[in-house]
């Protein structure tokens, strides 16, 4: 990697003057993205602000209204053993990469990198969740924007994600045999007034809803209301692991298995 | 079980206590004083003209000591090839030249063009940076067929074509095998691709140079699975140094799969710069340079015809296939889909006519060259594939099918020119049908389907071809080498006991496995004797370890040894015990005289051979140290029935192995324990090429699996467990411990097994899918359903 300079603030004030003040800073989460990154010599930061010392983003708790908030510095493993309260979410976590990336890797840096194989941006979307950030609250709905790509400003960092626990949900995901990132990964989520289902991996836009599915299971909440239902493959990815209409297929198949699931 | 520790016992490998505690001494843990560091710029285009190279910009740059281009080497060897093939029409195989640094032309992405020797390696890889190299991007040939068209782009100017060699095997056959399939009952023809795979050790490459000027002595420290050979390239071909000033070591090795077997650039390179700039230089291979610098494996498409007459007995198989030789021929490359390939396309049966037609071609690619099973997997998975397609046409059950069809009388000579000297394919095929629980398969079926998932059950067979020799064959088939093995048994004056072998032990227990042999030989504690490997200043002149060879012939050499020092001891113990030396019996560690209660100890024999006092010296030399060298006969012949039953989820084309039984007859066995592991490890590669393992490049030469993001390396969890058996056992008849070689086994047999397994899955969900190529990936799976 190119040398750069590391800060390690506690306070999440300093973090966000640190950013601010470089104009080639970048912000460190887990590093399970930028450091082989900066390994590949592909980034060439001036700075690195690590968010790792910065004790008040990480944790989760329950807020009045019910929702789960979970620190945007939270490990995936401690979103695993402590999201007990959101089952499909906790899973979610458990089963990100493998023990080394969940006890490195947080749920900030990975909705700030907005891979379009990552679990968690689906999680966050199909339950409608709102990114807080250093300056600002962000819905689901308007957070993501493409490919690696979201509405987070320049040195801008997410804080808490706050999850409105759904009454039934669960994440299905179709694993890439190499990577075992989603191939394709559905999260549904059931809540009082309708559900929200959610696509990672497949789309070359990203993380999307999958509105009919949702129609569909508002009015009936089984495997079997998705019958008929199906998705094109033109605009899904097409690569080695799998076609478009493969992808677009295993949307169908795995929406129904995250139904049944969720039982 | 022998609880002594000798051969048969299963003894715990004594050299995982330092591989599992963290004190192994690889050769990155090789530090010289004064080391240098170099970064090879490497062509990220797979074929070009170099116009230009400017380091002038990086020269000066901070900790830059020197930077070597092609011109460098104008006056140095290229990376020898080890094997001439001759082709059908009798002439020798095209051999292109293969600098060590790039001269006028890259030919794959990986090609090294720039060396760049820093005080650090980052600051070798910032100046690497500010290199400009201007590069004219010519068409990258890629697909063999296409690289063999009239008018097609030449990888190698100075030659005639992109053909390597047309080779037929054995020409003299092709007549009688073309009439045979013309008066077939029924032909069965299949087209297959035995797809690219990168070997993957767990170790990357690494090379350390050193120079003494003082006594003009060059080492290299190195990741090689055979380091005497390294020396004879290097040393002979190479940089030109005599091998009494060469010393090649290769120390603790994470792995090799046939990867670390060749002579690579990079080790020439360190070699070569450490004497030129009197210091010691170092390379380390990052994991994304070993997957466009490591020789790749397999790569071969074929189309086979398989012929029977009306009683479903084969009549005759003909083969042509399209052997991928990437950029360059690597050390052993040209004989892989050749002499280790075509030799064993006879398999387990008694077919009469085979003829085997192989075009080598080179392509805009990595090199490839052999891989755990080198050819034999090749061959293998054809005649595998294809007696399973027959079985579905015919009508007829796949075992049943090459069971009327094995071989049953040995010696055995195949229509492809080799002797199996024994085997027993129907006993190992019974006890696979035991140990797999074929009968109960029915009801796993049914209890698959009411989950609605297909089952499906696939078995196959394998023979291949170990311990290849002998020398004066292989050198009358095109080898540049020998390959015997040697061992040097150095008994010390206390009786313990060091073993100087010519093998190499990169995880395969030789440290454990040997001493057994000695130790059982003598009657003396197994813990009294140590192997010495790896370096060239220790041991004699061996060939190194691939292709299953180190017990048949390098453990042969080692027993030879044993007796001349057997021979010896008895002298001086009749000489102690006052008798006639064909009076003295070892046993327990033990020289008795026959008949009577008198006996000396090994150890007082061994103290007498060092301590002269009391001696025959008028007959006997004083001291205990037997060299033998081992020529074989001929290979070995180890053979096996797998059985593996999988499941498919139709709904997406995943496949999972439920169940693998493998019954393999690999003669005697020294370390069952060991024998498991090394079946273990093969079935779990065998089971990544037919799942998961894909090395693909698109049109323009560029690696589209490059690194663990998009290439499938098995994990833990992707086998199943195994069950493993080699009961049956039919030793070899031409090597004193009558072992046959177990390394390559599993990686063999498994492939086909798992196609065959998930071809009747999906038969039996309705689908009519005969083939499908390698890896069985869920999309391509689901694909293929979908007709």
């Amino acid at each position: 990697m190119y040398s750069f300079d590391i800060e390690r603030p506690t306070r999440l004030a300093d973090a966000v003057k640190l950013l601010s003040d470089a104009s080639e800073a970048q912000a460190l989460g887990g590093g399970q993205t930028l450091i082989p990154t900066l390994k590949q010599r592909l980034a060439m930061p001036e700075k690195l602000v690590s968010l790792g010392a910065v004790d008040e983003i990480k944790g989760i708790c329950t807020a009045d209204d019910g929702a789960l908030c979970i620190g945007g510095g939270t490990t995936h493993a401690d979103v695993a053993a402590g999201a007990g309260a959101y089952p499909a979410l906790a899973s979610l976590a458990g089963n990100i990469g493998d023990p080394a990336v969940r006890n490195r890797g947080t749920i900030g840096g990975s909705l700030a990198n907005n891979d379009p194989s990552a679990c968690y941006p689906a999680a966050v979307l199909a339950s409608g969740a709102t990114v807080v950030t250093s300056s600002r609250e962000i819905a689901a709905d308007d957070f993501f924007d493409g490919l690696f790509a979201t509405t987070l400003n320049e040195g801008e960092i997410i804080t808490e994600v706050k999850f409105p626990v759904p009454e039934k949900a669960s994440y299905a995901k179709f694993e890439q045999p190499a990577s075992r990132f989603a191939l394709v990964g559905i999260f549904v989520a059931k809540y009082a007034d309708g559900v929200r289902v959610a696509v990672t991996g497949a789309s070359e836009e990203g993380v999307f809803r999958w509105s009919e599915a949702e129609a569909a299971l508002s009015s009936d909440f089984s495997a079997g209301a998705l019958d008929g239902l199906s998705l094109a493959g033109d605009g899904m990815i097409s690569d080695l692991h799998g076609s478009g209409d493969y992808r677009a297929h295993l949307v169908g198949v795995m929406t129904k298995r995250a139904v049944a699931a969720a039982g | 079980m022998p609880a002594d520790g000798g051969i048969g016992a299963p003894t715990p490998r004594r050299e995982d206590v330092r591989f599992l505690t963290g004190s192994g001494n690889y050769t990155d843990d090789i530090n010289l004083n004064g080391q240098a560091y170099v970064h090879f710029l490497r062509s990220d285009v797979a074929h070009g003209t170099i116009n230009n190279v400017d380091t002038s910009s990086a020269d000066g740059m901070p900790g830059v000591l020197r930077i070597f281009t092609g011109a460098d080497f104008a006056e140095v060897g290229g990376i020898p090839c080890g094997w001439q093939v001759t082709d059908k029409h009798g002439e020798p195989m095209q051999e292109p030249a293969h600098p060590v640094l790039a001269q006028g032309k890259v030919r794959h992405v990986g090609d090294p063009i720039v060396a760049v020797v820093a005080e650090t390696y980052e600051q070798a890889r910032d100046a690497a940076e500010a290199i400009e190299v201007d590069i004219d991007e010519l068409p990258a040939v890629i697909d063999m067929k296409a690289a063999l068209a009239d008018g097609a782009t030449k990888v190698h100017d100075d030659l005639s074509s992109n053909l390597c060699y047309d080779w037929g095997f054995v020409e003299d056959n092709k007549g009688a095998v073309d009439e045979a399939i013309a008066n077939a009952a029924h032909v069965t023809t299949l087209e297959l691709v035995n797809q690219r795979l990168v070997a993957n050790p767990m170790e990357p490459r690494v090379a350390v140079g050193d120079y003494h000027r003082a006594n003009d002595e060059s080492t290299l420290y190195t990741t090689s699975q055979n380091p005497h050979v390294i020396r004879l390239l290097m040393g002979a071909f190479v940089l030109g140094i005599p091998e009494h000033k060469l010393r090649v070591v290769a120390p603790d090795v994470g792995g090799g799969f046939g990867s670390k077997i060749y002579h690579y650039a990079e080790e020439a390179f360190c070699t070569f710069a450490a004497r030129a700039m009197n210091r010691p230089v170092k390379w380390t291979s990052s994991r994304s340079e070993a997957f466009i610098s490591d020789a790749q494996g397999r790569d071969h498409v074929t189309k086979i015809d398989l012929a029977l007459d009306a009683d479903n007995n084969f009549t005759a198989i003909r083969t042509e296939t399209y052997a991928n030789m990437g950029a360059y021929l690597s050390t052993f490359a040209p004989c892989v889909p050749t002499y280790l390939h075509g030799t064993l396309m006879a398999g387990n049966y008694k077919t009469p006519n085979i003829y085997v037609n192989v075009k080598a071609v080179f392509t805009n690619t990595v090199p490839v060259d052999a891989y755990r099973g080198a050819g034999r997997p090749e061959a293998t998975y054809q005649i595998e594939r294809v007696i399973d397609k027959a079985a579905r046409e015919l009508g007829v059950d796949p075992i049943a099918l090459r069971r009327q069809n094995f071989i049953t009388e040995f010696p055995y000579a195949t229509p492809v020119a080799v002797e199996y000297d024994t085997g027993d394919y129907v006993a190992t095929m019974d006890k696979l049908e035991e140990i797999a629980d074929v009968a109960g398969f029915a009801a796993r079926r049914a209890e698959s389907e009411a989950r609605g998932k297909l089952r499906g059950f696939g078995v196959n067979c394998y023979i291949e071809a170990c311990g290849i020799a002998p020398s004066a064959l292989v050198g009358a088939l095109g080898a540049r080498a020998g390959l015997y093995d040697a061992a040097t048994v150095r008994v010390n004056a206390t009786g313990s006991i060091s073993v100087m072998v010519g093998a190499h032990s990169h995880g395969q227990g030789h440290e454990t496995s040997f001493p057994q042999v000695v130790a059982e030989m003598l009657g003396i504690d197994p813990a009294m004797v140590d192997i010495v490997h790896g370096d060239t200043s220790k041991i004699p002149f061996g060939m190194g370890t691939y292709g299953s060879r180190s017990l048949a012939v390098c453990g042969s050499a080692m027993v030879r040894a044993t007796e001349k020092i057997i021979a010896k001891a008895k002298k001086i113990a009749a000489h102690l015990l006052e008798a006639s030396d064909a009076d003295i019996e070892l046993k327990d560690g033990q020289f008795s005289v026959a008949g009577t209660d008198k006996s000396v100890a090994w150890g007082d024999v061994t103290l007498a051979a060092y301590v002269p006092h009391n001696y025959p010296i008028e007959d006997v030399e004083p001291g205990l140290e037997e060299t033998a060298f081992y020529d074989p006969a001929n290979f070995t012949y180890p053979s096996g029935a797998y059985a593996c039953e999988v499941e498919v989820d139709p709904e997406t084309g995943k496949v999972t192995i439920e169940r693998f039984a493998a019954a393999d007859d690999f003669g005697n066995i020294i370390n069952p324990m060991i024998v498991d592991g090394q079946v273990h490890g093969g079935l779990g590669q065998g089971i990544g090429q037919a799942l998961l393992e894909n090395c693909a490049y698109d049109d323009n030469g560029q690696l589209l699996t490059g690194s663990y993001m998009d290439y499938a390396m098995p994990r833990a969890d992707d086998v199943p467990f195994y069950a493993v058996d080699h009961s049956c056992q039919t030793p070899c008849t031409h090597n004193p411990l009558g072992v046959k070689g177990c390394g390559e086994a599993g990686a063999i047999g498994s492939p086909p097994t798992v196609v065959n397994a998930v071809v009747d899955a999906l038969q039996s969900g309705g689908h009519n899918v005969t083939h499908i190529d390698m890896p069985l990936s869920p999309s391509r799976v689901w694909q293929a359903m979908q007709g």
